[in-house]
């Protein structure tokens, strides 16, 4: 069990040349991950949500102060404990392209990732990660450069996957990605979940990460709002109990696409 | 009446990703493009834009050709609106670019005064592309490319950044080009959608 | 993520602020140029007194430094050099960095002038640096003209490279092809979204500049081509001390060295530090 109870962050940074000022964008972030559970992490750009899973993993900017706990299995998750299972059993998906090395085939750098995630054959566990991923013959052996977005994305989900990491935290997997990517990409996420991976799936797209996701727990200007099973987001929403979450359930273009309900349900939160 | 005539366009010699691509968008028209990545979705938005100068083909607003300088009456709405602002400006700045919209405009899009004070890295990529939105509307303008721009918002910012939309295009009879994946998105917006597949148009279902 | 901003609490604390030393470093190189700028009169007096009765005196209470084979003062020579080094590069760092930003303009009107402002930069770049300096000087006599103008013609291109790739970029950038579409002027686009975002690069490029120039400077000047060996100039100075090192005479070398290389370390630091500040996204963190 992964856990993070009233985690809060704080950002130093300076106002002007000289001034520093504190600003916290993090306050009462607190889940559950459990193995075998896909569980999505949902809401707005700039809310916080990448901040968290940095925090969980252990690689936050500098200038960040972190309050709050974070235990694993039963014992607290400090940073030395997170340095020795980063990449092992803890392994993130980042959000960022730029996460992959320029210079190294990708199929090389799914098997170091392997490696440091403890495979026995590495390059096997390579080929095996990124066959599941459509990642076969001379598409597995370009340089980053060389990959479309959507194959750049399955080569960084690879190399999480490829070693024997217990808990996947994947940042925006699916952001860029057009339908048929995107569903690929979240059908991998769900397998490994009913392998008995814990999964933490962050995304703005609620539609999307309905459709795989067990639990899901609604951002909101920095504080986890609620934590709800997938099914109540259904109907009307009558079965959420914050008023943003229904307001963002509401809010999609299959649903209502309501806007002044929502808007007001954000200025209340 | 905007009216693209056999658009063509290649970034590689022999090889085109627009062939021949014919398109009328009337006032106060929204369609819906929509195609998988890499189809020239985007690459035609910014054809119809003034963006690029397709190879072949010819561009007519009304019967007349585009004007070369001035304002231009189609404005491209781009995906990532963290590269359509200059992020060494403050808001205040960058959203007076273009023209001057008024408080009760910025209200009606949910720009929040304390943000013109503010440089763009410190807004949220949702508070960003609304400030583009509505940065794009100046007087003039006739037609909108929306390339993609609300595919990184959550369902909430996403809604209110179209109704704002909506409100504004309605009362100026503005044609907009949805550009997106989201079929459902689209199904809500527009009442007429095509689909863009190997160089060329299709109807959508 | 930091437009989700809410509780903000602001401090004017003077303590733990990292930037109290980049602050303190900036003053005290400005307070010494500036001391170093009035005791220039007197410095220079001192400079060229010769004392035959204190000949290779060795560090110690009267003079700091020791004094060399003439029982001149080698503090104020070394200071004097500083000083003739400042001038020299200051000079040679402006010239390098306007040529720079107007080949850089150059290779914006077009491809084909682009092309050619690659072929300019990549020649010069090929050629090696310390020849070319060599040869330039040379060709135009020595002298302090002379140092500054073949440093200046020396050291233009990796200068030009960076401002014309930052040029093309921004050429290219969303926000300035949207502005052509909002029906802004060239002269506009210029001045609003291209130089504003290009006159850092060129601050700081030109800052990062002075130091290789004054180091070039003394190098030219140690190995005879540059200024006359009666200036009290670093590389004269360096030079000099060759001669008298074997002899334990260590000071002459050391001083004057360890000043260079002091004054190169404090603008080097000075530019990378201006750089971070100048980017409104870094200059918070």
């Amino acid at each position: 069990m992964l856990e993070i109870r009233q985690l809060a962050l704080d950002f130093l940074r300076y106002r002007g040349l000289w001034r520093r000022e504190t600003v916290t964008c993090l306050h009462n972030v607190s889940l559950t991950l459990a193995r075998g559970e896909l569980h999505a992490v949902v809401g707005a750009s700039g809310a916080g949500k990448s901040l968290m899973a940095q925090a969980l993993i252990g690689l936050l900017p500098g200038n960040t102060r972190r309050r709050g706990e974070l235990w694993l299995d039963g014992e607290p998750l400090d940073a030395a404990r997170q340095a020795a299972l980063r990449g092992k059993r803890l392994a993130l998906i980042p959000q960022s392209l730029a996460a992959l090395d320029p210079l190294v085939r990708s199929h090389r750098q799914v098997a170091w990732a392997a490696q440091r995630g403890g495979a026995a054959a590495p390059w096997a566990a390579a080929e095996r990660a990124m066959a599941q991923l459509g990642l076969v013959g001379d598409s597995a052996r370009r340089y980053p450069h060389q990959l479309s977005g959507g194959m750049a994305r399955r080569v960084l989900l690879a190399m999480a996957t490829a070693g024997d990491a217990e808990w996947l935290i994947a940042d925006e997997p699916s952001v860029g990605l057009d339908p048929q990517h995107r569903d690929g990409v979240l059908d991998q996420l769900r397998r490994l979940a009913d392998t008995g991976k814990g999964v933490l799936l962050i995304t703005h797209d609620l539609r999307h990460a309905l459709r795989v996701a067990d639990r899901v727990t609604v951002f909101h200007a920095g504080t986890t709002l609620e934590t709800a099973p997938a099914r109540a987001f259904h109907g009307r929403g009558e079965a959420l109990a914050s008023d943003y979450a229904r307001a963002l359930w509401r809010a999609l273009p299959d649903n209502d696409f309501a806007r002044p309900a929502a808007r007001e349900a954000a200025q209340l939160a | 009446m905007l009216e693209a005539c056999d658009i063509t366009l290649g970034y590689r010699r022999g090889e085109s990703v627009l062939r021949g691509i014919s398109l009328q968008l009337a006032a106060g028209e929204w369609l819906g493009l929509s195609g998988a990545s890499g189809a020239g979705k985007s690459t035609l938005g910014q054809v119809l834009a003034g963006h690029l100068a397709p190879r072949r083909g010819s561009l007519r607003l009304d019967g007349a050709a585009l004007p070369r300088r001035g304002l231009h009456p189609v404005q491209w709405l781009p995906q990532v609106p963290e590269l359509a602002v200059n992020p060494r400006w403050r808001i205040d700045r960058v959203l007076n670019e273009a023209w001057s919209p008024s408080a009760a405009q910025r209200r009606r899009f949910g720009i929040g005064d304390a943000w013109l004070e503010r440089y763009p890295h410190e807004l949220s990529g949702g508070e960003l592309q609304r400030v583009v939105v509505l940065r794009g509307l100046a007087p003039g303008v006739r037609y909108l490319i929306a390339d993609e721009i609300s595919s990184m918002l959550d369902a909430i910012t996403q809604a209110a950044l179209w109704q704002a939309l909506r409100e504004e295009a309605e009362a100026r009879n503005l044609g907009v080009l949805v550009i997106g994946h989201d079929a459902a998105l689209l199904q809500r917006l527009c009442q007429r959608r095509v689909r863009l597949e190997r160089g060329q148009l299709l109807a959508s279902s | 993520m930091s437009g989700a901003a809410q509780a903000k609490t602001s401090q004017r604390v003077l303590r733990g602020n990292p930037r109290l030393g980049l602050a303190l470093g900036a003053l005290a190189l400005l307070a010494a140029l500036v001391a170093l700028l009035i005791a220039q009169p007197s410095l220079a007096e001192r400079a060229a007194a010769s004392d035959f009765q204190a000949r290779l005196l060795a560090p110690g209470g009267e003079h700091w430094f020791g004094t060399d084979v003439l029982g001149r003062d080698l503090l104020a020579r070394t200071l004097q050099g500083l000083t003739l080094s400042l001038w020299v590069g200051a000079a040679a760092a402006l010239l390098g960095s306007l040529i720079a930003l107007g080949l850089a303009a150059l290779a914006c009107l077009g491809p084909r002038a682009d092309v050619g402002v690659g072929l300019l930069v990549d020649s010069v770049l090929g050629l090696p640096h310390l020849i070319l300096l060599i040869l330039i000087a040379f060709a135009l006599g020595g002298g302090t003209q002379a140092v500054i103008i073949a440093v200046a013609l020396t050291h233009w291109p990796s200068l030009t490279r960076v401002l014309r790739a930052e040029l093309l970029q921004l050429r290219q950038a969303d926000y300035v092809r949207l502005s052509r579409r909002f029906g802004k002027s060239r002269g506009y686009i210029i001045r609003h979204h291209l130089l504003p975002a290009l006159l850092p690069h060129c601050l700081v490029g030109g800052l990062l500049l002075f130091p290789h120039a004054i180091l070039h400077e003394a190098a030219l000047t140690f190995l005879g081509f540059g200024l006359s060996p009666g200036q009290p100039a670093i590389g004269v100075l360096l030079a000099e001390s060759l001669r008298y090192l074997s002899a334990g005479y260590w000071w002459l070398g050391v001083f004057p060295g360890l000043g260079l290389l002091l004054l190169v370390l404090a603008f080097d630091r000075l530019g990378n530090a201006l750089r971070r500040l100048l980017t409104p996204r870094e200059a918070q963190q």
